[in-house]
C-alpha cells in the first residue's frame, strides 16, 4: 500500500514538476517549429515544380550576359562572367558605398552634434536646421534630389569645371589623375604598412612613458609624419615606380584617370547626409549625458578645453553614443539598397534585380541577398559590441 | 514593390497547394474582371490618358480579351508592372495575362514557366541619341554611357552588340522607362537604348522630339507578345485566338465599322465562322459564339488598334513595316479560324 502511494505521488510530481514541464513545452515548440518549416519548404518546392519553375543554384555558374556600369577590383566581361561574378560585384559595390558612407556620416554627425551644442547662436541654429530638415524627409526623395536635381545640373562634359589642371567636375561625375603602379611599387605598400605598425608602437610607448614620467609625446603629428614620409622615401628610392594617368576629354565623356560616377556620388552624399543628421542627435545626447561637473573638474585641474573634450567628455559620452550609433550604421548599410532607384549597381540592383529577372530564380536570388545583408549587419553589430565593451566603464 | 511580388510568389507557392492548376477562365468569370499586367506607362502601348483611363496598343489586347470573355471591353483591371516585376506578378497569379511589350524568348517560354500566345508587334532594339552629338551610326558609340531599363532583353543585346563590334560602354540601369528617359534627357548618358517602338514612344513625349535621332541600326529581333502562365491550356487558347481573331479580321477587312453589316449579310463562310453565324468556334473555347464579333465590335481589328495607338497620324507615327499583313509586305500571318 505504501508503495502504491509512493508510486502515485512520484508520477504526480513528474507532471507537476516545473522543470519537467518546462522542458516538455520547449520540446513541443521546437517540434512544431520544425514541422512548420518543413511544411513550408516542401510545399514551396512542390508548387514550384508544378508550375514548371526551375529551382536550384545552378544559375550561378551560367554566363550573365549583361553589362554592369561600375566594376571595382575585378574584371568583368559580359560574355564570360557568371551570375556569381555579378553577385560578387554587387557585394563589393554595396560594401564600397556603405563603408565610405559610414565613414562620412560619422564625421558629419560628430561635427554637427558638437555644433548643435555651440553657444554661438547662428552656428547652433544652422546645425538645428540641418538636423531637423534632413531627418524629416524620406531618404528616397533625398536620393532623387541629389541625383536628378543636384548632380545632373552640373555642367556638361565639354564645359567641365576644372580645379587645378587635372581635377574635373561635370554631370558625369568627378575625374582625377589615376596612379598606375609599375614594377617596384611593392616597396611603397610595404613602407605604408610599416608606418602604420610604427604608429601603434609609438602610441603604446608614449602611453607607457606618460605613465612613468608624466611627459607627453605628440603621437598624432608623429603618426601623420610617418605615414606620409615613409612611402615618399620608398618611392624616391625606387625612382617613382608608378605612372600617372591624367583624365582627358574623349568622344563622349572623360577618359583616363580615375572617376567617381554620379550614381555613386549621389548615393554616398544622400546616405551620409541623411544618417549624419541622426548621428548628430545621438552625439548631442551623448555629450549632454556627461555631467557638467566633469568639465568643471577638468578645467580646475588645468586641462585645456580641447583636452577636456578629448580626454574627459568624449570617452564618457561614447558609452552612451556607441549602442545607438550601431543601429545607425546598420540602417545605412540596409538603406544603401535604395541604390536601385538611381541606377547604382549594388547587390539589390544587379543581383536581386537584373540577375533575378534574367534567370527567373526569384526565391534563390532574394534568399542570397537577404543572407548577405544579414551577415553584414551581424558583423557590424559584433564589431560595435566589441568596441562598446572596450570603452565601457570598468568597475573596480 | 519587388519584394511584395516576391512574397506573393513565395506565399502563393507555399499555401495555394491546389490552386495552381485551377482554370483561370472560371476564376476570371467568378470575379467578374480580367487582371491584366501592363507597363507603368509607355505612350502608345499602355498609358493612362487625361481622364486616368488606360489606353494603348497593349491595353487594346486586354480589352479584346475582356470583350471575348464578357462581351464587354471594360471588365479589365490594370496592374502596372516594371520590367523587373512583370514575371513574378504573372507567376504568382497576381495577374491573369501579361500584355506588356514583352519579348518572346526561349528561356522565358521554357524556364520561367510561361506560354507566349503569339506576336502582336515585331520589333527590334535600336539606339536614340541627341542630334547635337553628331553620331550617325551605332558603330560610332565606342566609349558612350548608355541608359537602359533593368530586367529586359535589351540589357543582354546591348552587351552582345558592343562585344561583337569590339566597343566599350558604360551602362546605367533604371527600373522604369520614365527614369531612363529622365536620365537620358538630363544628359547623364549619351544613348538611350530599348526596342525601337519604345524609342519612338519616348520621343513622342519629349518636349523637343526633333533634337533626338533614332539611329538606323536594329541590333536584335524583338517579337513582342502577350503571355499567360504555363499549364492552363484553355486560358492560353483564349488569349492566342483573341490575338489571331484581331489579325484575321484585318485580313478579311472586317472592322468595327462594318462588322454589324457583315454579320447580317455576308456570304463569306470564313467571316461567318469568325462572327459566329455558323459553326461553334466560340463554344469550343468555352465562350459564346459571339466572342470574335464582340472583340471586333468593341475594340476593332488589329489594323484599327495599330492606327489608333501607334500608326501614322499619332504622336508615335510608326509605319506598319514588318507589322503589315503577310499579303501587304509584312509578316503578320494568323492561322485560319476553322
Amino acid at each position: 500500500m505504501t508503495t502504491d502511494v509512493q508510486g502515485s505521488t512520484s508520477s504526480d510530481s513528474m507532471l507537476r514538476d516545473p522543470k519537467v514541464r518546462a522542458i516538455f513545452y520547449q520540446i513541443l515548440v521546437i517540434v512544431l517549429f520544425i514541422l512548420f518549416v518543413a511544411y513550408v519548404g516542401h510545399n514551396t518546392a512542390v508548387n514550384l515544380e508544378k508550375r514548371g519553375i526551375a529551382s536550384g543554384f545552378n544559375f550561378l555558374s551560367q554566363p550573365a550576359g549583361f553589362g554592369i556600369g561600375i566594376v571595382l577590383l575585378m574584371d568583368y566581361d559580359s560574355q564570360t562572367s557568371t551570375h556569381l561574378d555579378v553577385l560578387i560585384i554587387g557585394i563589393i559595390n554595396t560594401l564600397a558605398v556603405s563603408v565610405s558612407g559610414i565613414f562620412l556620416a560619422t564625421i558629419i554627425g560628430f561635427i554637427f552634434g558638437v555644433l548643435r551644442l555651440s553657444k554661438n547662436w547662428i552656428v547652433n541654429k544652422i546645425a538645428a536646421v540641418y538636423i531637423e530638415v534632413i531627418r524629416n524627409i524620406p531618404l528616397l526623395v533625398q536620393l532623387m534630389f541629389w541625383y536628378f536635381a543636384v548632380l545632373s545640373v552640373l555642367p556638361l562634359v565639354k564645359d567641365s569645371i576644372h580645379i587645378g589642371d587635372n581635377f574635373l567636375i561635370n554631370n558625369r561625375g568627378v575625374s582625377f589623375p589615376a596612379i598606375i603602379p609599375s614594377s617596384g611599387f611593392w616597396l611603397i605598400t610595404v613602407a605604408l604598412l610599416v608606418a602604420i605598425v610604427l604608429c601603434f608602437v609609438i602610441s603604446k610607448w608614449a602611453h607607457k612613458r606618460q605613465d612613468l614620467t608624466g611627459q607627453t609625446f605628440p603621437v598624432f603629428w608623429a603618426s601623420v609624419g610617418l605615414i606620409i614620409f615613409l612611402p615618399v622615401i620608398a618611392s624616391l628610392i625606387m625612382g617613382n615606380p608608378f605612372e600617372i594617368n591624367y583624365p582627358e576629354y574623349g568622344r563622349f565623356s572623360i577618359t583616363g584617370g580615375w572617376s567617381l560616377e554620379p550614381e555613386f556620388l549621389a548615393l554616398l552624399l544622400g546616405l551620409a547626409i541623411y544618417t549624419g543628421a541622426f548621428i548628430a542627435e545621438i552625439v548631442r545626447s551623448g555629450i549632454n549625458a556627461v555631467s557638467h561637473g566633469q568639465t568643471e573638474a577638468a578645467h580646475s585641474l588645468g586641462l585645456s578645453p580641447g583636452k577636456t573634450t578629448r580626454l574627459v567628455v568624449l570617452p564618457q559620452a561614447l558609452r552612451v553614443i556607441v549602442p545607438p550609433l550601431t543601429s545607425q550604421y546598420l540602417n545605412l548599410v540596409k538603406n544603401s539598397s535604395l541604390a536601385t532607384a538611381i541606377g547604382y549597381a549594388d547587390i539589390t540592383a544587379i543581383f536581386a534585380g537584373t540577375s533575378l529577372n534574367q534567370t527567373g530564380q526569384a526565391i534563390e536570388c532574394i534568399m542570397i541577398t537577404m543572407l548577405f545583408y544579414l551577415s553584414i549587419s551581424l558583423l557590424i553589430s559584433m564589431f560595435m559590441n566589441w568596441y562598446n565593451k572596450r570603452i565601457a566603464l570598468v568597475e573596480r | 514593390m519587388k519584394k511584395a511580388s516576391f512574397i506573393a510568389v513565395a506565399t502563393a507557392a507555399t499555401f495555394m497547394a491546389t490552386a495552381a492548376t485551377a482554370a483561370t477562365l472560371d476564376d476570371v468569370k467568378a470575379k467578374g474582371f480580367i487582371q491584366c499586367g501592363v507597363t507603368t506607362g509607355l505612350a502608345g502601348f499602355a498609358a493612362p490618358n487625361n481622364d486616368g483611363k488606360w489606353e494603348g496598343f497593349d491595353v487594346d489586347f486586354c480589352r479584346a480579351m475582356s470583350a471575348a470573355v464578357f462581351g464587354d471591353p471594360e471588365k479589365v483591371k490594370y496592374t502596372p508592372t516594371t520590367a523587373k516585376e512583370r514575371f513574378t506578378a504573372l507567376q504568382s497569379g497576381e495577374i491573369d495575362v501579361l500584355a506588356r511589350n514583352t519579348t518572346w524568348t526561349f528561356s522565358r517560354d521554357v524556364n520561367l514557366g510561361f506560354e507566349f500566345v503569339g506576336v502582336n508587334y515585331y520589333d527590334g532594339q535600336g539606339f536614340m541619341v541627341k542630334k547635337s552629338l553628331g553620331v550617325k551610326s551605332a558603330l560610332e558609340l565606342d566609349g558612350a554611357r548608355v541608359c537602359v531599363q533593368s530586367g529586359t532583353t535589351t540589357e543582354l543585346n546591348l552587351a552582345d552588340y558592343f562585344t561583337a563590334n569590339g566597343m566599350k560602354y558604360d551602362s546605367v540601369v533604371f527600373d522604369t522607362a520614365d527614369e531612363v528617359r529622365e536620365a537620358y534627357l538630363k544628359d547623364t548618358c549619351d544613348v538611350y537604348t530599348t526596342d525601337q517602338s519604345g524609342l519612338y514612344a519616348q520621343r513622342s513625349v519629349i518636349a523637343d522630339p526633333e533634337a533626338h535621332i533614332v539611329l538606323p541600326e536594329v541590333i536584335s529581333k524583338e517579337p513582342l507578345g502577350p503571355l499567360v502562365r504555363h499549364g492552363d491550356n484553355q486560358w492560353g487558347d483564349i488569349a492566342r485566338w483573341t490575338l489571331n481573331a484581331m489579325i484575321e479580321a484585318e485580313e478579311l477587312n472586317v472592322s468595327s465599322a462594318n462588322v454589324d453589316d457583315l454579320k447580317a449579310n455576308t456570304k463569306n463562310p470564313g467571316i461567318q465562322r469568325m462572327l459566329g453565324t455558323s459553326g461553334d468556334l466560340g463554344q469550343q473555347l468555352g465562350l459564346t459564339n459571339e466572342w470574335a464579333y464582340n472583340i471586333i465590335k468593341n475594340v476593332g481589328n488589329y489594323g484599327e488598334s495599330f492606327a489608333r495607338n501607334l500608326g501614322e497620324g499619332t504622336a508615335l507615327n510608326i509605319a506598319r513595316g514588318l507589322n503589315a499583313q503577310w499579303n501587304k509586305g509584312g509578316i503578320l500571318y494568323a492561322p485560319p479560324l476553322r
